[in-house]
């Protein structure tokens, strides 16, 4: 047979596998070539599983690429790659284009727009896990072992179900205003104007207007802090309650020198997942401020920079400047989760 | 130092009718160690607990000293409970583990150094003090658990089966110790435990218990020369009692072809409600082996020999012909234990002949289960 006709046979079977494959028109289409990709992940992964498995005793590095690898390439693609990319950005200008060095960094430091931002996002940090940890805390011990702890428990834990963007508009309808001399639509002004106050702008007047924001995220978090807490409480052995009992100890000393102690690395836990979700906090400031009256925080900042004004420079400086600041309590959180599970 | 007093103390659980602890009454001298053994849900723990504090006392009152401590706060009834699992706080170090209670009452620091220091001496603990429980063994822990009672120096201590997490060997070992501590400090101790052999080995009295009611109170030799019923009989001892109940006829209690003759004043205290029945115990080592077809000998086959070096226990049941007598054991129904010259053990599945040494059966009315009052 001819070498050319067999080469030729074959680019042709390619072309026209590529076009059956990468050419879809019509949703029928499009799931169809969704179900051949998934087959061929699979088949590929079975292939390699199956390859890996042959030789009696498999080579240790072999079996780890084999089983760690896919995984290892997915977060290669999409995060390793995107995070030096905006590193790489971040020492850009606006486009892209010409090589800044840390002028992008001097700016994000040194403006007085971007330094409102930067304390806008240290108050939230500061704020959000203290007390939605704190509140999450006390509720846990209070509704503890009683008759309604379950429907008290789940009451508090539903926020934790609304999306961010959800719980930003009910919580718009509770801040809502209206004028004194109008009927008000706010749970909140309305309250006011029952207690003869005049009701007011709770979104614009700054910089009060940041707390009324990071009240949402804490009515968010506090379920999620309650419910981890609540669960090591749980974890104290009754005997050791009690041997606290006859040494002395009861409420607030119970608390203090027995429960506390016992659940510091759930607290921890609690306390640095709730930090970094507030580090990354979004969707709030957007869905009720935009990021006006002086509320933006890191996140929201870079995404107006980068989206909406188109500054990739300083957009990617912001960003890499969140995630370094969520690095150490990442670090922290893993290792005290480990710590956690060493106790068990 | 104080006495202990349970006067008619009762607990009944909440949504329960049956009372855990029933009308207990109970005095414990002043330096006494009492233990409390029965077994489990019998309401022993429930007992100590009460005296803790750490349970309601429903009805009754118990005292401690002269002093009613029944609505006292278990902090204020100067005592010091060690708990089964030990309860240590897994945050402080062992020096702050035994000396958290003192600390908690506003002792100034460098008396609560001292006396830890003194009790980690007495507990072989001086150089562990700085270690976290975690890194002790389990036998540390538990001298942990007793170092924080010592501390405190209580008018008693309570102990809540502070043995069964040990392992064997251990257990014997820290028996002994507790034992000798407490003969050593003179406090007055509480001691709960399932375990029989652990309660005739360390307690000047003991009270057994069963389903909330106090069975009976006496010395370890009390309880094994004259149990009270026949619970005691076979909740004492290991191995257990063997304990039947017969037909009583002609002055003896007869079973199959043996007859075990009573004491008149036996027969004469037989309450018509026992039938004309009696219910016997005699303990393995009341049983003489004695060649086949001896008077008064009956028919045991071997299934089991437990050699212990200086004893050895027969396992056995009872031949076709005894069929219709009811006889058990700590054993299991129907089988009969009987003690042996190590040094000549018969094969299993061999049949020997055992009879009653005369006299050292225990009587009991086979309708209460009372023992005979004579």
């Amino acid at each position: 047979m001819d070498w050319n006709y067999i080469s030729y046979y074959f680019n042709w079977l390619f072309g026209e596998i590529r076009n059956f494959l990468l050419v879809a028109n019509n949703p029928g289409q499009k799931i169809f070539l969704a179900v051949v990709v998934i087959a061929l992940f699979v088949a590929v992964m079975a292939l390699l599983l199956w390859l890996v498995d042959r030789p009696r005793n498999p080579r240790g590095w072999l079996v780890a690429s084999v089983f760690a690898g896919p995984a290892l390439l997915l977060i290669g693609f999409g995060l390793v790659y995107p995070a030096i990319r905006t590193t790489y950005s971040s020492f850009y200008d606006r486009n892209g284009q010409n090589f800044i060095g840390w002028d992008n960094y001097v700016r994000a430091i040194g403006e007085p727009e971007f330094q409102l931002v930067l304390r806008n996002t240290a108050l939230w940090v500061f704020l959000v896990p203290i007390l939605a940890t704190a509140i999450g805390l006390i509720y846990a011990v209070i509704v503890d072992r009683t008759r309604f702890e379950k429907l008290a428990k789940t009451l508090v834990f539903m926020p934790m179900a609304i999306s961010m963007v959800g719980a930003s508009i009910i919580w718009r309808f509770v801040y809502d205003y209206r004028q004194a001399s109008s009927p008000q639509t706010g749970l909140l002004n309305q309250v006011l104007v029952w207690l003869g106050i005049e009701p007011q702008q709770f979104i614009i007047q700054q910089p009060w207007n940041n707390f009324f924001l990071i009240v949402v995220m804490i009515w968010i978090q506090t379920g999620f802090a309650m419910t981890i807490l609540s669960a090591a409480i749980r974890a104290i052995p009754d005997d050791i309650v009690e041997a606290a009992r006859l040494d002395g100890l009861s409420g607030v000393g119970l608390f203090r020198h027995i429960t506390v102690p016992s659940i510091r690395p759930a607290l921890v836990v609690v306390l640095t997942t709730i930090a970094m979700a507030t580090l990354k906090v979004f969707d709030i400031v957007r869905t009720m401020t935009g990021g006006n009256f002086g509320t933006s925080v890191v996140a929201n900042e870079f995404y107006t920079q980068s989206f909406r004004y188109n500054d990739k420079g300083i957009g990617a400086t912001l960003a890499v400047i969140l995630f370094v600041l969520v690095i150490p309590l990442v670090v922290y959180n893993v290792r005290q989760m480990r710590k956690v599970e060493e106790i068990r | 130092m104080a006495t202990v007093t349970f006067d008619g103390a009762t607990r009944i659980y909440p949504g329960t009718e049956r009372p855990a602890v029933d009308k207990l009454n109970l005095h414990i001298e002043d330096g006494e160690f009492l233990v409390l053994v029965g077994p489990s849900g019998c309401g022993k723990s429930t007992s100590l607990r009460m005296l803790a504090g750490l349970e309601d006392v429903n009805e009754g009152r118990i005292l401690i000293g002269d002093r009613d401590v029944t609505d006292v706060q278990p902090k204020d009834r100067d005592i010091a409970m060690v708990f089964q699992n030990y309860a240590l706080y897994p945050h402080m170090s062992v020096a702050d583990n035994m000396g958290f209670a003192l600390k908690i009452a506003g002792t100034p620091k460098a008396e609560i150094r001292q006396r830890v220091e003194e009790a980690a001496k007495i507990l072989d603990l001086s150089e562990y003090l700085d270690r976290k429980p975690k890194a002790l063994s389990g036998g540390q822990r538990q001298r942990v658990a007793m170092g924080r009672a010592i501390v405190r120096q209580p008018q008693v201590f309570l102990m809540d089966e502070p043995l069964s997490n040990l392992d064997a060997k251990l257990r014997v070992q820290t028996r002994t110790q507790i034992a000798g501590l407490q003969r050593r400090l003179g406090v007055t101790t509480v001691y709960v435990t399932h375990d029989q052999t652990e309660a005739l080995t360390m307690g000047d009295r003991i009270a057994v218990l069963k389903d909330g009611l106090l069975q009976q109170v006496g010395t370890p030799r009390d309880m094994y020369d004259t149990p009270a019923n026949v619970f005691v009989a076979g909740f004492i001892g290991s191995p257990a009692m063997n304990i039947g109940t017969f037909p009583v006829a002609d002055g003896a209690a007869n079973f199959g072809k043996a007859h075990v003759n009573l004491p008149r004043d036996v027969i004469a205290n037989i309450r018509p409600e026992d039938q004309g029945q009696i219910t016997l115990g005699f303990r393995p080592e009341s049983l003489d082996i004695v060649s086949a077809g001896t008077q008064d000998s009956f028919p045991v086959v071997v299934e089991i020999v437990e050699e212990l070096g200086s004893d050895a226990f027969v396992y056995g049941s009872l031949t076709q012909d005894m069929a219709g007598t009811r006889l058990s054991s700590g054993a299991g129904e129907a089988q009969i234990i009987v003690r042996v010259d190590p040094r000549r053990v018969p094969a299993k599945g061999e049949t020997i002949w055992v009879r009653v040494r005369e006299g050292e059966q225990h009587q009991f009315h086979a309708a209460s289960g009372e023992r005979f009052d004579i």
